[in-house]
């Protein structure tokens, strides 16, 4: 009887070593993005001559980061704004993610707003909050000139948490 | 047929499935309330037509997100039956959904979910909860422009959890952003990890079924207690087989159901594909596919003080009452009849959500775009000097895209097409200036000039 449950207690721990044994690199391998962390180096997002005094102006940027497979993906958008012909305070960089949940905001010239197709977020030039559930102004990204180059920095999907 | 003996003599299936199929079921379910039982079977056949069909998709899927989009403008233009057999999944899908909703109203309606029947409802919620994924990366893959931006719209949810929000992005998204690595997961989510989760959930679930009993039609005051287990037992000793007596329904209205799936994908084919998943388009007007419209309402019309608690509060109260219910109210009535807050919230439910799918498929709350738009020439061809300018700044300064005058502009804000009968010329300029609930204030985008010729032509709106 003590062999029967020697073999029982056997059993159930091989049966539980299996398990174990395959989870750990399964579920490391499986969790390794919450580690993981993107470089974060400036990338070129234009000449300062595309950008005109007082205009808000789409532009595109390529994450060299990105898998070769990405295609689209591998691209974001985002919105600058120059304010000043240079200085601290030439540029204004947004993601073009709504602060709500993330939906791509539309410039509109005419009334000077951001508009969020989804949820009904508006955002002023500035990026503030004007009208809808939003309840922080546009995420911003860091920028820099080097020469005539407008440099941006941070193409990470940004949250309420996670501004840049 | 000495093959079938051949083989039936090494398999023994019928000692095996034939007491699982001629189980005793009670005499009561023979009645015309049979069709009601329907429900639980039809959404297996559902499922089943999803498998064979998403397997037959995943044979020309290319899930990268470089290639998806084409594969799937490839299936449904140019592949032979592409259309058809995208369009079985897609109604299959929509059909598994209504099923399933159809099934749990029954059973809590029904009180079936009472002992000894808790585990049943439990692997039923489960279940529940694993085709709400199903139905969302089924969305997901689809990998046009409304597909991309609800995965985000779900990842920016999630974000809003405390401690953990970041984490469930980074997993959701696979990585920093929505990129090549994403759309992988969420393909062998959907075709490998959910569905190997419901095939064994919904052996438990059939076994529960078979195990515990099919509940019988609830009496008015034959309520619940320890003895019911013993009650059930003599019931049964007077039932009749499950098969063919109570199967032959669900034969048939499996049957009815993969005809209608057909004629459906054959008449109206799957869903058109959206613009492709360019995070570089701005233009978008991203809406989830119809199980999820009525949330979507939610999400616009969610106070934005409470949102930090409502959007992670929402799904956690879901998944809350799932799990608590049959341990809050094991025992007592079943008939609805006896249950009013219970037949009450049944109804506030489904016609509350059906309320907001209404109201997220027009989505008021979005400002409309004015390209090209203008006002009725009624409004606008007796008009002078400013308020004929003010007309065309009306439009063009996004006033149009919220207000609307004459039955034409958006329904954001409230309808201009008498204002001038509420305000004075001060209060106009005020409010447009300075903005107010819901709307922006316009002194910085508007000159003094143009403000004038809008306020102009807003008088002549008595």
């Amino acid at each position: 009887m003590r062999r029967r449950r020697l073999l029982e207690r056997v059993t159930v721990a091989c049966a539980a070593a299996v398990p174990v044994m395959l989870g750990v690199p399964v579920l490391g391998y499986l969790l390794a993005p919450l580690f993981q962390r993107a470089p974060s180096e400036f990338v070129e997002v234009g000449r300062l001559g595309d950008f005109a005094l007082g205009a808000v102006t789409l532009v595109r940027v390529h994450d060299p980061s990105s898998l070769p497979w990405a295609g689209q993906s591998a691209d974001t958008a985002l919105w600058v704004r120059r304010r000043e012909e240079r200085g601290d305070l030439a540029f204004q960089v947004f993601a073009e993610n709504c602060t709500h949940l993330g939906c791509p905001v539309e410039w509109r010239q005419g009334s000077h707003l951001f508009f969020c197709p989804c949820h009904g977020g508006v955002f002023y030039e500035d990026g503030r909050v004007a009208a809808g559930p939003p309840r922080q102004p546009l995420f911003e990204r860091e920028w820099r000139v080097d020469g005539d180059r407008l440099l941006v920095r941070g193409l990470s999907l940004p949250t309420e948490k996670r501004r840049q | 047929m000495s093959a079938w003996r051949w083989l039936e003599e090494r398999l023994e299936l019928g000692d095996t499935l034939g007491p699982l199929l001629r189980h005793p079921i009670p005499r009561a379910l023979e009645g015309r309330i049979g069709w009601a039982y329907v429900l639980g079977a039809s959404i297996l056949t559902a499922f089943a037509v999803q498998v064979v069909s998403g397997v037959a998709l995943a044979m020309t899927y290319v899930p990268s997100t470089e290639s998806a989009y084409d594969s799937l403008r490839f299936i449904t233009d140019a592949a032979t039956l592409g259309r058809v057999v995208r369009g079985i999944h897609w109604f299959g899908a929509s059909a598994m959904v209504l099923l399933l909703l159809a099934h749990v109203t029954r059973v809590f309606l029904m009180g079936a979910y009472k002992y000894p029947r808790e585990v049943n409802w439990l692997s039923g919620s489960l279940l529940f909860l694993a085709t709400a994924l199903m139905a969302f990366t089924g969305q997901t893959l689809r990998w046009d422009q409304d597909a991309f931006w609800s995965l985000v719209v779900g990842a920016e949810q999630a974000a809003r959890t405390p401690l953990v929000g970041d984490w469930l992005t980074r997993l959701i998204v696979a990585g920093d952003r929505v990129g090549g690595a994403t759309l992988t997961r969420v393909y062998a989510t959907h075709v490998f990890l959910v569905p190997a989760v419901i095939g064994l959930l919904a052996l438990l679930h059939v076994y529960l079924v078979v195990k515990r009993g099919i509940s019988e039609p609830p009496r008015v005051d034959e309520p619940v207690d320890r003895a019911y287990k013993a009650r059930y037992e003599t019931l049964i000793l007077h039932g009749v087989p499950y098969f063919p007596n109570a199967m032959w329904r669900d034969a048939l209205a499996g049957s009815v159901l993969v005809a209608i799936v057909l004629v459906l994908a054959g008449v109206f084919g799957p869903p058109q594909l959206g613009k492709p998943p360019d995070p570089g388009i701005v233009v978008a007007d991203p809406r989830p596919d119809w199980f999820f419209i009525g949330y979507f309402t939610v999400l616009a019309l969610m106070p934005p003080g409470a949102e930090a608690i409502l959007i992670v509060g929402i799904p956690l109260l879901v998944v809350a009452f799932l799990f608590a219910l049959p341990f809050v109210r094991p025992f007592g009535q079943r008939h609805p009849m006896r249950r009013p807050f219970a037949l009450a919230a049944a109804v506030f439910v489904i016609g509350g959500y059906a309320a907001l799918s209404a109201a997220g498929a027009e989505a008021y709350w979005v400002p409309l775009r004015s390209d090209g738009a203008a006002l009725p020439a009624a409004v606008t061809a007796p008009l002078r000097d400013d308020a004929r300018a003010g007309a065309a700044l009306f439009v063009d300064r996004s006033c149009w895209s919220c207000h609307v005058v004459e039955g034409s502009g958006g329904r954001r804000g409230p309808d201009l097409t008498h204002v001038a009968a509420r305000l004075d010329h001060d209060a106009l300029v005020a409010r447009i200036a300075n903005g107010g609930p819901g709307m922006p204030g316009y002194a910085a985008a508007l000159g003094s000039d143009d403000l004038g010729k809008i306020v102009a032509f807003l008088l002549t709106r008595r």
